[in-house]
Parts: structure tokens; sequence; C-alpha cells
């Protein structure tokens, strides 16, 4: 008999624990709990998945293609302003494919001088071609692997930084094999303005607008909808260096909805990655504006900017809509500007924080999206505890009806199982999803079949006459093997779940592998426990 | 004592052959579902397919007609729709080839606003999965497969003799084609979670048959003068109570969780109970039976008792 009270204490101790782990995981109890156990326990106990508290699990890809070709493009431009500044006429210089640009030049007794400038000043441009007035350059694949790579991990600096700004608890942020960035948030109660605050490129551009006839020849205003329309009607018409983008007008008081087209230059004359600071301003109506602060090298470039072109308009641009086009009035020297544009208090909230937090090298692109809202995840945990109540209810009361006292020991080891599962999954840290419940809710169910194993067992050395303590110690030995069988096919399923499926799969197996698992300690160490107990003296008869 | 069968001495192999056609016809459904997955035709949810799936929760009940027509309207004809009347919810589910980029959620939900100011609804959940990471699922979701599967057949081929190991592992293969049957007949999508459900019976259906093969075994260690045919009635009867026993238990949770969890764990749900109903049938009815196909199974299984 001195085993059976080792074994008591096992069983205890398991439990104890058991309930130790597990509450961490139930916040009303926890929280009454004195400072001094807190701190012991201070593990976060289970979570819940998004699925169950609601939020968004996103998959972007970082198009690295585009940051190449936009960090191309810059560079492009800063090679014409030099040959502008050195006074050597040139056709064009243009972007060739994603990594290369082209040169042409008038004269071609100026191909040597371009080439030592370039070689100086831009040397991670290599020499493609040379061929008389045209020169070639392109990056090197080195090179172009670099702008990739930064461009993810600016990428995820500035997702970082916008969520940090929206404020979000608990945010999962990381990156995803080469080029894929993988962004959790929990409990969002607005799920598309936070997509829209993560996706937005941001790229706010000042461009000048384009003087020519076709600009005068462009239609007023433009019906939602028909902007591409506009665009290839005049394809043949812009010239080289301009393009057509549009202003979104909803008006205020018919509630009419239309676009502006506007010719403007393609190369900005500014970048807002020259801000120093971005925040909602309430403008002379009373409604919410966005003012700009550049930093000392913006500030110096608009003031150029603005002193050149005292009378003209600017287009404010961001992500390829313009947002305003007022006209410079004067010489703007301290580096400030306001980008008013019709907005909501949040709207201009937001724009300011993305604006603060920096645009993103190039645009995402979304491969995968699950939203789930607040409600259907409290629909969900009610529904899995419903459930839950009800399959137990049914298990407990058959095992009861079926086997007696014999189902009444059966139940205490499932309840025991079910502690130690919770104990188990609060310890690990893991996360509670809907499949995790139903997992939950299986476990019983299949738990429940060691116990049927043993008992049919039992029962059958018994109608064989033997007496009960033999009967009972032959149907634990020879159940053993069987209830082994049978439970390792399934934790080999689970295993296989667990490595290969996606979150919520993942709750599934986590929950049926360690519930199997924890189910053959309960069974043969529980339940056995307490028919030992019972057999301390000889029983005659067994209730099974 | 309560029983629910007691002692039985029904003659199971007796009625081989009308399980074995039964079964053909079932697996024959399920194979059909196999290469309609792998040509493609197949229901594939959106998770392997790719699209998006938008659900909504009303305040008051919309008919499905008048939703189909609104979304007609805004170009969202090829939409399908489910309804959950009681909860007053839509499943809106558009499969698309092309990226998400066209963002439909967000069509969908203005189709609605627009339609119906005055139906108000919230966003329960809204799933868009691109082409690559539909395919991404579905290789994960087919090493999974391969790897159970593989799993599963090494720890019969090393806990039984070899052609108790193939009656068990065609029996498993049996179980998981006669629910994907079945799904197929019914239009059911497969999901993720349909998968994982069809995995998990999988590992689950070797149970029964289990319990059934060991009491076989032992039975022919032991045996006197019986057939071969004999002696695997007697096991299957000696071991009947417990193998319905532990499927009812099973089943008695799957019954709630199917009728209850709601609508994202339903089909999951019900591929569960679909699939430990089947795998108790198969356990007595397909691989036992498959123990006396073998060539010379007379003979050979009982030189086993020496």
């Amino acid at each position: 008999m001195k085993k059976l009270r080792g074994r008591f204490l096992l069983l205890l101790t398991v439990t104890v624990v058991s309930c130790i782990l597990a509450l961490p995981s139930i916040p009303s109890l926890f929280q009454a709990l004195p400072d001094g156990v807190k701190k012991i326990l201070s593990h976060q106990g289970l979570s819940l998945g998004l699925d169950l508290q609601g939020g968004i699990h996103l998959v972007l890809e970082v198009e690295e293609e585009r940051a190449v070709e936009i960090a191309v493009d810059r560079l492009r431009k800063s090679v014409e302003d030099l040959l502008a500044e050195k006074s050597i006429a040139v056709d064009g210089v243009s972007r060739e494919g994603s990594n290369g640009i082209s040169i042409d030049l008038q004269n071609e007794s100026d191909a040597d001088e371009v080439q030592t400038l370039l070689n100086d000043s831009f040397p991670s441009f290599v020499s493609q071609k040379n061929s008389g007035t045209r020169l070639e350059y392109a990056l090197s694949s080195d090179d172009v692997e670099r702008i990739k790579t930064s461009a993810i991990n600016q990428a995820l600096e500035t997702i970082r930084n916008r969520i940090d700004q929206f404020g979000v608890a608990e945010p999962l942020i990381q990156r995803l094999g080469l080029n894929q960035i993988a962004i959790q948030l929990p409990g969002v109660e607005d799920p598309q303005r936070a997509k829209d605050l993560i996706q937005k490129t941001a790229l706010l551009e000042f461009k000048m607008l384009h003087e020519s006839k076709v600009a005068l020849d462009l239609p007023p205003q433009v019906e939602r909808g028909q902007e591409e329309k506009v665009r290839q009607e005049f394809a043949g018409k812009v010239p080289e260096e301009a393009e057509i983008l549009f202003e979104t007008v909803e008006e205020e008081l018919d509630g009419s909805k239309y676009s502006i087209p506007y010719l403007v230059k393609k190369d900005a004359a500014l970048v807002g990655d020259l801000l120093q600071d971005a925040r909602v301003t309430i403008g002379d109506f009373n409604e919410p504006n966005v003012s700009v602060t550049f930093d000392s090298k913006g500030a110096k470039e608009f003031d150029l900017v603005t002193a050149a072109n005292v009378g003209k308009r600017m287009a404010i641009v961001l992500d390829g809509k313009v947002y305003s086009a007022p006209t410079i009035n004067e010489r703007i020297s301290g580096g400030r500007a306001v980008i008013s544009g019709r907005f909501a208090t949040e709207e201009a909230n937001d724009l300011a924080v993305v604006l603060r937090a920096g645009a993103l090298p190039a645009p995402l692109k979304t491969l995968q999206d699950l939203t789930v809202g607040p409600s259907l995840g409290k629909d969900s945990i009610e529904k899995g505890l419903r459930t839950t109540v009800i399959a137990g209810a049914l298990v407990l009361i058959f095992m009861i009806v079926y086997y007696r006292l014999s189902g009444l020991i059966a139940n205490m080891a499932l309840a025991l199982n079910l502690i130690g599962l919770l104990g188990a999954l609060s310890g690990l840290n893991a996360t509670l999803t809907l499949p995790g419940i139903a997992g939950i809710i299986l476990t019983m169910g299949m738990g429940v079949d060691s116990n049927v194993l043993i008992f049919e067992r039992i029962r059958e050395e018994l109608r064989a006459g033997r007496p009960v303590r033999l009967a009972v110690d032959a149907g634990f030995d020879k159940a053993f093997l069987t209830i082994v069988d049978a439970h390792v096919t399934t934790l080999i399923t689970g295993l296989a779940l667990f490595l290969f499926g996606t979150g919520p799969i993942k709750g599934f197996a986590v929950t049926l592998c360690l519930g199997i698992g924890i189910n053959l300690f309960t069974a043969f160490v529980g339940t056995k426990v307490v028919f030992d107990f019972l057999n301390r003296r000889k029983l005659e008869t067994l209730s099974i | 004592m309560m029983e629910i069968v007691g002692q039985t001495s029904v003659d199971f192999m007796g009625k081989r052959n009308i399980a074995f056609a039964v079964s053909s016809v079932l697996v024959f459904l399920g194979i059909l579902a196999v290469i309609g997955i792998l040509a493609g035709w197949a229901n594939l949810g959106i998770d392997f397919a790719g699209g998006t799936a938008v659900q909504l929760k009303f305040d008051q009940s919309l008919g499905i007609e008048e939703a189909r027509k609104a979304l007609q309207t805004h170009g969202l004809g090829e939409a399908e729709l489910q309804e959950f009347p009681q909860d007053q919810k839509l499943l809106i589910r558009v499969k698309t080839e092309t990226t998400i980029e066209d963002e439909i959620s967000k069509q969908i939900i203005e189709a609605f606003q627009t339609e119906f100011p005055n139906h108000g609804f919230v966003v329960d959940s809204s799933t868009s999965i691109g082409p690559t990471i539909g395919k991404k699922l579905q290789e994960d979701a087919l090493i999974a497969i391969v790897l159970s599967l593989v799993g599963i057949i090494l720890y019969i081929a090393v806990r039984f003799e070899f052609r108790f190991g193939v009656a068990a592992a065609i029996a498993t293969f049996h179980d998981v084609l006669v629910v994907l049957g079945i799904y197929f007949l019914l239009d059911k999508e497969i999901t993720l979670l349909v998968v994982t459900a069809l995995l998990t019976l999988a590992g689950y259906s070797l149970t029964d048959t289990v319990i059934v093969f060991d009491r076989i075994r032992e039975n022919l260690r032991r045996r006197r003068r019986e057939t071969v045919s004999d002696i695997i009635n007697n096991g299957i009867n000696q071991v009947l109570s417990r193998t319905l026993v532990t499927t009812l238990t099973v089943v008695l949770v799957l019954v709630p969780l199917t009728l209850f969890g709601g609508e994202v764990l339903h089909d999951f749900s019900l591929a569960l109970l679909l699939g430990v109903m089947v795998g108790t049938y198969s356990s007595i009815f397909v691989a036992s039976p498959l123990l006396l196909l073998w060539p010379g199974a007379e003979g050979k299984l009982l030189s086993r008792g020496k």
C-alpha cells in the first residue's frame, strides 16, 4: 500500500501544478491573487487566437522590382541634375528596364566627360554599352540585391512605426521568407482602417503643374470611374515629361462625386522623405488639415523650389493622387506646408501617422488577409463554451449510466484530463483557437475511450469468473497496448498537422496531442489508483 | 452490468460481399473527388483555390435572392452565397485567380452598404487569399497528408505483421475516401479545416481497427478447430460492445459540436462525425474481411498460431 500513497501524491502534485499553471489563463481569478503570487506566476498563460478575439492576420509581399525601379528613378534624376549642372547638353536621360539608365547626348564629344563624371559620382552604375551619343548604364546585381534587402527592412521598420503609433496591443510583425511580411494585430476594432494605414505607400510628392496647351484641353471635371478613359484619350498628346493625375472630390453641398484632372510634371520637385514632422492642424473653416515640416535639407529645397516658381501651381500628390494644387503666392522659407484635402478628422490623423512614420520603399501586395470582427470572436467563444458543456455533460452522464461507480471514476479521470490539458496549454503559453476548442471537445470523447477499453476488459475478466482484484489488474494490463496503439496513430497525424498546419489548425493539433498524451496518464495512473484504493480490502463485486 | 449489445454471434464475414459492394461505390466517389481536386474541378475552399470570403451579420434577415441581385448589380455576379438563417448571417465567397489587389472584400461590403442602407450589418470575418498562399497551403496540406499516412503505415508495419498492416492501411484509406466522397456528393467545400478533419479521422479510424485486430490475433494464437472465418467473426463479436461504446463516446461529443459549434466548425465536425462512424463500420466490414482475401489466408493466418 506504500505504492498507493506514492501514486496518490503524484496525482495530487500533477493536479495542483496544473491548477497553478492554469491560473493566469483565468483573469478574474488571477487578479484576485496577491501580487507576490502573481509575480511568481508571471508567465502569460493561455492567449486567445485571432479567430476568438478578433483581429487581422496579413501576409504582405514587398514588390521588390518596384523598389529597384523607384531607386533607379531617383538616381536617374540625380544624374540629370548633375549633367545640367555641368552644362552638358542631353536629349534625355531615361530609365531602361528596372535597373538601368540610358543617356542620349547631343554631342558625341561629351561622352568621355560624362563617363568620368558618372564613374566618380555614381560608382554603382556600371557601363553597359557605349555607342557614340548613347551611353547605357545598369546597377550591378549586388546593388540590386542591396536595394531589395533594404526595401524589405525599411518596409518592416515603417510598418512597425505606423502600428506603434496606431496603438495595437501585442502586434506581431515578422519577416517571412525572403520578401514577405506577416502581421498579426489582435483585437483591432476597425480592421479596414488598420489595413489602410499599413498598406498606404504614403509617398508624398510635390509636383509642379505642367503648363502647356494640353493642360488647357483637359476637361474641368471627370465622372468617377472615367479617369482611365481620359488618360487613354490623351495618351498621345501628353508630353513625355508629364502625366495626368486626378484629385477626387466629394462636394459637401450636394454630395456629388467627381475627379479633377491635372497635368503635372513626372519628376517631383520635392519628395516627402525630407519630412521632419506631420501633424493635424485645424484650418480657417474649422476643417482638419495635415501640416508637414521639412527637415533642414528639405526646407532648403522647398525654399528654392517655391522661389523659382512663384505664381505657378504646385500639386501635392500622395500615392499618385492629387490632394490639392495651390498656387505658390510667394517664396516659402520656413520649411512648412499644409495639405488640405477635405479630410475627415480620422483620415487626417491617419495621414499624419503614415507621413511621420515614413513612406514605404515600394508598394505592398496582399497575399493573405484574414480578418475576424470582434463580434464573431465573442460568438465563437460562447458557442465553444456551450458546446463543451453540452458534450461534456453527455459523456459524463453516459459513463455513469453505463458503468456506474466505475463510470464516476472515469469521469474524475476526464476532469483531471481537462485540468491537466488546461494547465499544459497555459504553461506552454499556447494560443487557444476555435479549432483548438474543437480539439478539447474531441479529447473528451476520445479520452474516455481509454477507460472504456479498460472497463470492457475488466468486465470480460469478471465474466470469466476472476476475482475483482485480479480482473482489474488484468483489465489494465491487457488494455494497455491496445490503447497505446490506438493513440499513437492519432498522435502521428496530430504531429503532422502541427508541423504543417497554419495558426488555427496548429491550435487544434496542440490540444489534440496534449489531450491524448495526458489521457494516458489519467487513465493508467489516475483511474488505476482509485481502483486499487477501492481494492484495499478484497471486493466481492465491482460496480462496472 | 448495462450492455449495449451483450454477447453476440453475428456472422460478419458472411456479409462481406454486401459490405464490399457498398464500400466500392463510396470509395469510387472518393477517388472521383481526389481526381476532381487534382484536375481542378472539385469544390476547393478559397484557402486552397484563392479568393475572398466575407461573412456578414445582419440586424434583420435579408433574403438570399435580394443579396444575389445586389451583388450582380455591382459586378460580383459570380459570387457564391450561403445563408445561416438563424443567426441572420450571410457568407459571400468569390473565387479568383487574380491577386487580391482588386479588394473584393471592400467591394462586397460597399455593395451591401449602398444597396441596403436600412439593413445594418457587421462584418463577422473577411478572408482573402492570393494564389501564391493558396498554392503554399495546398503544398503544406499535401505534405501533412503524406507525412501522416506514411507515419501511420510505418507504425502499423512495426506493430502488426504484414497482412494485418495492409488491411488496416486499406481500411484507413477507405475511411478517408468515403468521407471525401460523401462531401463530393454533397458538394461541400474542401477547406483546410476539412482536410484537418480527414487527417484526424485517419488517425482515429485506426483505433477501432486496432481493437478488433488485437483480439483476432489473440484468438488466432489460441485457436482450436475453428475456421479462420469463424475466428475473425468471434473476435469481432467479442469486442463489438467496446468498439461501439468507444465510437459512441466520440459521437456524443461530435453531435453537439456539429449542431451548436457554429458555422466555422460545422463542416469540420461533420466530417469527423461521418468519419468516426465509417471508421467503425470499416474495422468490422472492411479491414477484417480483407484478412480473408489474403492469398492463401487459411493456411498463412493459422500458421501464425504455432
